[in-house]
């Protein structure tokens, strides 16, 4: 998937706007997010993850290739928790019931 | 920043009424995940791509009791910053972090 599945996506699902106007509003988000990661604000998406910044003090590594010792500087790096909802969502199978769900589901259809 | 922030901030730059802005950062999110959902990665030039990757079954322990706990197969997103995002976050080094909260990990859960 790429910024033009996106905009597909939003072009015929919400209906009302143009092509251009898809494109330039998921352009937007992705544009509004670098800025504020950029001034190194975080950005919590609920049920897709958040988006933290760590700063990392300077470290000894490694040329994994070489095994020459380096100096690696210190940096503010970005990392991607996930939340919890997406992880359910990229392990639940369609079709299959997990067991806790099963006496929720049970209650939910009428006795008679 | 949080999602309803994302969304006021959209609304007001691309001049869109608040819930029409809410309908595209949703219908955003929701087809990053349906993407992921299907196996399939994101890429959004300048800012990062996301992958699932697959985890094979494993024990594990409950590390309060120390029994051994199967952990199924699963799979879990993962994100790799772009380049372009990669370096101006660590451009925004001279920068105090924006941490505007202490729950951090509301969307946590150590089991998984």
């Amino acid at each position: 998937m790429t910024k033009a599945d996106i905009v597909q996506a939003v072009y015929t699902r919400l209906g009302g706007f143009s092509k251009k106007e898809s494109a330039d509003l998921v352009d937007l988000v992705f544009e509004t997010m670098k800025e504020t990661l950029g001034r190194g604000e975080k950005i919590k998406i609920s049920g897709f993850g958040n988006f933290v910044l760590r700063d990392k003090r300077q470290r000894q590594g490694r040329n994994p290739q070489t095994g020459e010792p380096i100096v690696i500087t210190e940096r503010r790096v970005l990392n991607f928790k996930a939340s919890q909802l997406l992880k359910q969502a990229l392990n639940d199978k369609p079709g299959t019931e997990t067991p806790s769900e099963k006496p929720f589901a049970d209650a939910l259809i009428p006795k008679d | 920043m949080t999602k309803s922030e994302l969304i006021d901030a959209i609304a007001a730059r691309g001049q869109l009424t608040k819930a029409r802005a809410e309908l595209v950062v949703n219908c955003v999110f929701d087809a990053m995940t349906e993407a992921l959902q299907r196996g399939e990665g994101i890429e959004i030039r300048g800012f990062g791509s996301f992958t699932v990757r697959p985890y094979k079954p494993y024990d594990g322990r409950n590390p309060r009791t120390g029994q051994p706990v199967p952990v199924p197969a699963k799979r879990l997103p993962f994100f790799k910053v772009g380049k372009e995002l990669k370096e101006l976050v660590n451009a925004s080094r001279g920068r105090q972090l924006i941490d505007d909260d202490d729950d951090d990990d509301d969307d946590d859960d150590p089991s998984t």
